[in-house]
């Protein structure tokens, strides 16, 4: 099977005001189609790891592999192109772009991207709404609908591309139950139906029950 | 990099706060408005006032002035090459006005490539004969076509037509404050009388006003060939020979040329006229400064508003670093949206200042002193306007510059941790 995301020896030291050592030796492997979650208490690391494997967080030891390629000493623009195709996110606080329509926010990465043309991307688009069930949002100013439509719709973008990974951070801290559900749904369905690999940080015990692989961090150091 | 994307980006920021980008667009286009029709104005007046004196004096004027020889005969006498010379009583010799070889003098004038044009001048002091009344008074006699080209005396003739003065025999052109004190009209005739007692009469065909009273007081014009009648004297009699050159600044040089090489006096605009360079020049500086003044006044104006959008877009700014925009992509957004700040603000300005100027120039402004300017004077030099909008483009990058650096610079993580 695929190695599509690999960490080997990470350390994060957050430096102000004493040095401490946050992320300890963190080693781990994730495979194509896995739906892998990662739990802890607050303040044990889980986030900070996510943004190193995000590859936003470039100051650590260690190294990270995307699809087979390292990670180490890529430039800016370099990683920026990287997150745009291979990485799709999912914030605990929905952030979508409120000057754009719903449709436009699914489809700036795709334009960013480049692959496609507006029309080819616009129709993409759609059907990653309508696969969500909210194409009817499509032509809505972004900061007119609720925040679990919101919630959705930053799926949406985060798939635009086929990323090779879907990154989340507390992608459900912030909703209602009824939406919470809904995600969890989505997040299921994507992994089983379209064998999509997702790395979710959470500390919702029913995600991590849905996933199909949990690791358990500590103090900085995965634990189980 | 999508420049098509980048600017739809930047023009959705724009229009999400588009009251702070039309106060920022009119800070730009109130102070190029203003630099336009400042220098405008200002450089118009300056122009206006150094034809007053510039334009009709010609950059060289060639004559012979009453003076005693500085070579004494004592000197040449070998005898007395080491001594001391006391020599008292000392007279100007009544040599001649003219110019010596006038005919020969002018054509190698001519001749000369950085000359523009050359014409003879005489100046005949004569009475003005009014009944009982004598005024003290001259006639200058001049080609009063190249006059007109190279001078613009036609500019300074208030009433009749120049042209007459070749056409009619025995006319002149008066001053029209001295004409009102003969109580003359165009058509009379007036009495002279010349320094030897010659009596004429000559028909008044125009009058003239020069802008200086005193002058005015006591000027006639008439052409060459009366002048030469007045004064009984042959057709190549002239006292000055006036040349205009191509190049102004070159002027002293070319008198000091032409003192040795014909043997007159040479006198340079520069030398006649000091005051006035320095004066435009000093009116050109302090427009300048406050239209640039102006212009900077805006660029900070630019500067603030970026700064605000900066921080009330990190988010945006940080989903847009997260999905993919990398951090020159962000700089090119901002930039972009300073400089069309600052091309469409400029544009305007550039259209406002033109309509200003054009306000301005339509504004009554009758002095006796300027009888050919009826408005105020204004400057329409495309010069401005490109100095203009090159200053509004700089200002609004340079005022864009940092802002969209910092963006650039800003750390999607955390601004998306710190939430």
């Amino acid at each position: 099977m695929k190695t599509i995301l690999e960490a080997q020896h990470i350390n994060k030291y957050f430096s102000n005001p004493n040095k401490v050592k946050v992320l300890n030796d963190i080693n781990f492997t994730i495979n194509e189609g896995e739906f892998v979650t990662v739990i802890g208490k607050s303040g044990c690391g889980k986030s900070t790891l996510l943004y190193i494997l995000s590859t936003m967080d470039t100051d650590h030891e260690g190294s990270l592999v995307i699809d087979g390629e390292k990670m180490d000493a890529k430039k800016d623009w370099e990683l920026a192109r990287i997150r745009n195709e291979k990485i799709g996110f999912i914030f605990q606080f929905h952030y979508l772009l409120n000057e754009f329509s719903v449709l436009r926010n699914v489809m700036l990465p795709g334009l960013k991207l480049g692959k496609f043309t507006e029309k080819e991307i616009e129709k993409q688009a759609l059907e990653k709404l309508a696969m969500l069930d909210i194409e009817h949002l499509a032509h809505k100013r972004a900061n007119r609908i609720s925040g679990g439509e919101k919630q959705r719709v930053a799926i949406a973008r985060a798939l635009i591309n086929n990323p090779a990974i879907i990154m989340g951070d507390e992608p459900t801290g912030n909703l209602d139950k009824k939406n919470r559900e809904i995600v969890f749904d989505i997040f299921s369905s994507l992994a089983k139906e379209y064998n999509q690999t997702l790395l979710i940080v959470t500390h919702d015990e029913s995600m991590a029950a849905i996933s199909n692989r949990i690791i358990e961090m500590e103090d900085g150091r995965i634990i189980n | 990099m999508n420049y098509k994307l980048i600017f739809s980006i930047a023009r959705s920021l724009l229009m999400a706060r588009w009251k702070q980008t039309l106060i920022a667009a009119i800070g730009v286009t109130f102070s190029i408005t203003m630099f336009i029709a400042l220098l405008g104005f200002m450089t118009g007046l300056n122009g206006l006032l150094d034809g007053l004196i510039l334009n009709r004096t010609p950059h060289i004027r060639l004559y012979n002035e009453i003076k005693p020889t500085h070579l004494q005969p004592v000197m040449l006498d070998s005898a007395y090459h080491t001594s001391y010379h006391f020599i008292h009583s000392i007279k100007s010799v009544t040599s001649r006005q003219d110019i010596y070889n006038s005919e020969a003098v002018i054509d190698a004038i001519k001749k000369d490539k950085r000359v523009d044009g050359v014409t003879p001048k005489i100046i005949a002091p004569i009475f003005y004969n009014d009944g009982a009344v004598d005024i003290t008074g001259a006639v200058n006699g001049i080609d009063a076509e190249e006059e007109s080209r190279l001078f613009h005396f036609q500019d300074y003739v208030v009433s009749g037509n120049i042209n007459d003065l070749t056409i009619i025999p025995n006319s002149i052109i008066l001053g029209k404050p001295l004409a009102e004190k003969l109580l003359i009209a165009i058509g009379d005739n007036v009495q002279i009388v010349t320094i030897k007692g010659d009596q004429f009469s000559l028909k008044v065909v125009g009058f003239y006003q020069s802008g200086l009273q005193d002058y005015d007081k006591t000027q006639g014009f008439a052409s060459l060939a009366t002048t030469q009648k007045l004064l009984g004297k042959p057709n190549n009699y002239f006292t000055d020979l006036q040349v205009k050159l191509f190049e102004l600044d070159a002027a002293p040089a070319v008198a000091k040329e032409y003192a040795a090489k014909f043997g007159t006096q040479a006198e340079d605009i520069q030398t006649a006229n000091a005051q006035f360079e320095t004066g435009s020049f000093i009116r050109t500086l302090i427009s300048y400064a406050v239209g640039i003044t102006l212009l900077i006044v805006a660029g900070f104006g630019i500067y603030n508003i970026l700064n605000m959008m900066i921080y009330e877009k990190m988010d945006s700014i940080a989903i847009l670093k997260a999905t993919g925009f990398a951090g020159r992509d962000v700089k090119t957004i901002f930039l972009f949206i300073s400089l069309s700040i600052g091309i469409a603000g400029g544009l305007l300005g550039l259209l406002f200042g033109f309509i200003l100027s054009f306000i301005i120039d339509q504004i009554p402004f009758v002095t006796t002193s300027l009888p050919t300017v009826t408005t105020y004077p204004v400057n329409y030099n495309p010069v401005y306007y490109m100095i203009a909008a090159g200053f509004s483009l700089a200002t609004t990058f340079f005022a864009g510059f940092f802002p969209a650096k910092k963006a650039s610079k800003v750390d999607p993580v955390v601004i998306i941790r710190g939430k």
